[in-house]
């Protein structure tokens, strides 16, 4: 995966549209076929969220996301959340596309409706949750009509911390630290470091000031990312997601730079 | 073209593949079968996770590697799995392993047009009590062996394996033969082998190493009893027993 | 043959508010041969009279394994107990490809009582003639439920369906306060008494005859179950050691010293009268 949702799912081209710049509508598209079956199906996200990240720590999980959502090379919706919680164990974060995501939000809701109203004092966990959507997002695969996203879902369960990923083609995996999109190759080797030998080591301050740091370089340096983001912790207590934070950030270096951009020398 | 036009006609269409990486190991003995593979699963340059296991348990006396694209892999072994508890529900006993080779090769050539992406290979203890191989491509297409290798570094283990196993450019002193089977601590030996030798050449194999070993009934485990990072999963005494070997293997 | 005018079908209610076909249905329950669950704070159990329809025949199989956590015995039309398990097979296979989890045990019962209704209420339809008593754990631990043909299910801590289930129930209902802290063996006992009372005269529990199916932790006497204590049945020899710690049975009323003569040659201890008057038409296959 690289950090241009517009590419998931799609044969590598290190030639083609390098850096993403290319405008959505001159962007093509298959309709012939499309449209001749008279179904049109998802060839490329359209709205996007970047990077998700996440971390397990001593007392659960903690998710961060920026509240960006961009169409192509523009900011478009700059007040939107990409966590959400689901049951009172579980958080999911979303990458991609952010129409897909609404439709994943309300499957959710529907499942976790249905799992209150059988009364029997049973519920979904954030292991039957992701389990649900790597179901799901195999089987759309497998229709040749993903759902456009790279999703992170975590919690707690009987006591233990539960933190995975699964995205547009069914692929799954587990671990201490996880990050989608560009956040994977910039911020994941910072949280490994921090995260990955010992997770029981990290308070939740601690498991904050990571995701924060993380969140600031991933403004730095990702085009498609945004100063304002939230975080959402899962404990034994329940899910909390907070209210939108600023990064504190520092451009004094920038006058700095020369050989593109308005100093050439 | 910098003005936004293109010079070919361009077709990028959803591919619904991925490649995950990792090698996966089977190599049979008499009465064992020992059947390994790495824990690293990555998409091109980037390491998705150190630990997703790629070998499964799937009766006493069966166990299934999957390598490839991990999304097919799992579906398909938990498809495996589904079909093996329906066999028990219809017969009161597990599915014998040639049965289980059948059946997979069934369930992969459904798929013919449209294939899980997974390269398997089933290992375990057959009716008779011999150790036995299976090794499949990704339609079904499948064959008993003594041994295998697939996935990533398919291409630097299994000449190393035809060598140890099949004592390939090997020739025996004058008046010998070759073993037809080697005991069971020789073959940990070159799994492990393999496995570390993979690890330093291929980018995509790494971080550990699970071995299953599937032992015949009334065969001894003397000779794993030196075995570090050993758990037994066996669950029925008085049959074939099965363990487990977890080791790190290096992460760079 | 016909009881009245109003049984010919299901979708009309007598003038009484009765669906005879409905009731029709749960009398072949009480054809097949008795079956009795109980449960402890640790166990659920279930015991059934397999029946054999005669020296050259096997015994008819009784009970069925749906899950790693759930399994049933059957009292009734064996073949409609072949197409609701596999209906309860599917329902948990289903949910553990979905959401990765053993299926809560009382939806899984709920979902075949709601399949019964249905054919209690639409044209053309006859209800299933069998009765199931399910047994599973889940994390509110192990659990006791009754199935029947009318799509009503509840849940128990001791029940029995099937022939003469009456004089098993009044043992039950008896002793079933002293169930919840019985230990395996002891719960197994209690089901074996109980079971005993549907016997015929002059027939015995034996080790071809009784089926035992268990959830939760193992027994003394259980080799090979796997920690998480899931459905096994037991059958054939495993069972004798059960068997053989049956007290000789007592019967009310009467001397101390005809009781311990030994349970074989004891006269029946009779159903509450009036509550099985219908045993006559209970065909016994033995």
């Amino acid at each position: 995966m690289d950090h241009f949702p517009t590419n998931w799912g799609r044969p590598r081209d290190e030639l083609y549209d390098q850096y993403n710049t290319f405008p959505l509508h001159q962007r093509p598209a298959n309709h012939t076929e499309t449209f001749s079956g008279g179904v049109q199906r998802t060839q490329q996200p359209i709205v996007t969220g970047t990077s998700v990240l996440a971390i397990q720590y001593k007392d659960g999980i903690m998710m961060a996301a920026d509240n960006l959502a961009s169409y192509g090379s523009l900011a478009r919706f700059k007040d939107i959340t990409r966590l959400h919680a689901v049951g009172d164990s579980t958080v999911i974060g979303a990458s991609g596309d952010m129409s897909d995501f609404q439709y994943i939000q309300r499957v959710l809701d529907d499942i976790i409706t249905d799992e209150f109203t059988a009364g029997d004092g049973n519920s979904l966990g954030p292991a039957e949750i992701h389990e649900f959507l790597a179901r799901r997002m195999y089987a759309r695969r497998s229709k040749m009509n993903p759902l456009w996203n790279a999703l992170l879902v975590g919690g707690i369960q009987n006591g233990k911390r539960f933190l995975a990923f699964v995205d547009l083609l069914g692929t799954t995996y587990t671990a201490p630290s996880l990050a989608t999109g560009y956040g994977a190759h910039i911020a994941l080797p910072i949280l490994r470091e921090a995260v990955d030998p010992n997770p029981d080591a990290i308070t939740e301050d601690a498991a904050r000031e990571i995701l924060r740091n993380c969140m600031r370089v991933l403004f730095y340096r990702d085009a498609r990312s945004l100063d304002k983001y939230q975080i959402a912790t899962v404990t034994e207590a329940g899910v909390s997601i907070s209210d939108t934070q600023k990064l504190d950030t520092n451009w004094d270096f920038a006058d700095k730079i020369r050989g593109y951009g308005a100093q050439t020398q | 073209m910098p003005d936004g036009s293109f010079e070919r006609p361009q077709q990028r269409q959803f591919n619904p593949y991925s490649e995950n990486g990792g090698t996966i190991l089977a190599i049979a003995g008499a009465d064992f079968s020992v059947i390994a593979g790495d824990t690293r699963q990555s998409e091109g340059y980037s390491i998705q996770t150190r630990y997703a296991p790629k070998v499964f348990r799937l009766t006493e006396r069966a166990v299934l590697a999957v390598n490839g694209f991990a999304a097919d892999g799992n579906m398909f072994v938990k498809k495996v799995k589904q079909r093996l508890e329906w066999y028990r529900h219809a017969h009161a006993k597990d599915m014998p392993l040639r049965a289980i080779a059948r059946l997979i090769q069934t369930m992969l050539y459904a798929q013919r047009f449209f294939p899980y992406y997974v390269y398997n290979i089933l290992g375990g203890i057959e009716e008779d009590g011999t150790g036995a191989v299976y090794s499949f491509d990704p339609v079904g297409s499948y064959e008993r062996e003594a041994c295998r290798a697939a996935g990533a570094a398919q291409s630097l283990v299994q000449p190393f394996l035809d060598n140890q196993i099949y004592f390939k450019n090997q020739t025996p002193a004058p008046g010998t033969n070759h073993p037809t089977h080697l005991p069971l601590p020789d073959v940990l030996s070159i799994v492990i082998d393999s496995f570390t030798s993979a690890t330093e050449r291929h980018i995509e194999v790494g971080d550990g190493l699970e071995i299953y070993v599937v032992l015949a009934k009334g065969r001894s485990t003397q000779e794993l009893a030196s075995i570090g990072g050993l758990q037994e999963l066996t669950t029925r005494a008085e049959g074939d027993r099965m363990f487990v070997v977890r080791r790190d293997l290096k992460k760079d | 043959m016909f009881r009245n005018t109003y049984d010919s079908d299901n979708v009309v209610f007598s003038p009484q508010g009765r669906l005879h076909q409905v009731e029709y249905a749960s009398e072949a329950v009480k054809q097949g041969s008795a079956v009795v669950g109980l449960r402890s704070k640790t166990h659920s159990i279930l015991l059934a009279l397999k029946r054999s329809l005669g020296e050259l025949a096997a015994y008819q199989q009784k009970m069925y394994r749906i899950d790693d956590h759930v399994g049933i015995a059957i009292a009734g039309l064996t073949s409609d107990a072949r197409v609701l398990s596999n209906f309860m097979r599917q329902q948990a296979m289903g949910s553990r490809m979905q959401f990765n989890r053993p299926i809560p045990v009382n939806r899984l019962v709920s979902s075949i009582a709601d399949k019964a209704q249905v054919n209690t209420q639409e044209y053309g339809r006859r209800p299933y003639g069998v009765g199931f008593l399910v047994i599973g754990q889940d994390k509110n631990g192990p659990h006791l439920y009754e199935f029947s043909p009318s799509g009503n299910s509840y849940e128990y801590f001791a029940m029995s369906i099937g022939a003469r289930s009456q004089s098993a129930k009044t043992y039950l209902e008896k002793n079933y306060e002293s169930f919840a802290d019985c230990n395996l063996e002891d719960l197994i006992r209690h089901g074996l008494h109980a079971l005993r009372e549907t016997l015929q005269q002059d027939k015995e529990l034996t080790v071809s005859n009784t089926t035992i199916g268990i959830v939760g932790p193992a027994g003394a006497h259980e080799r090979d179950v796997p920690p998480a204590g899931g459905f096994r049945i037991l059958e054939g020899e495993p069972i004798q050691v059960y068997l053989s710690t049956m007290q000789p049975k007592r019967v009310h009323d009467e001397p101390a010293e005809a009781a311990e003569t030994g349970a074989a040659d004891q006269p029946e201890e009779g159903a509450a009268p009036g509550a099985e008057a219908v045993d006559e038409d209970v065909q016994m296959g033995e």
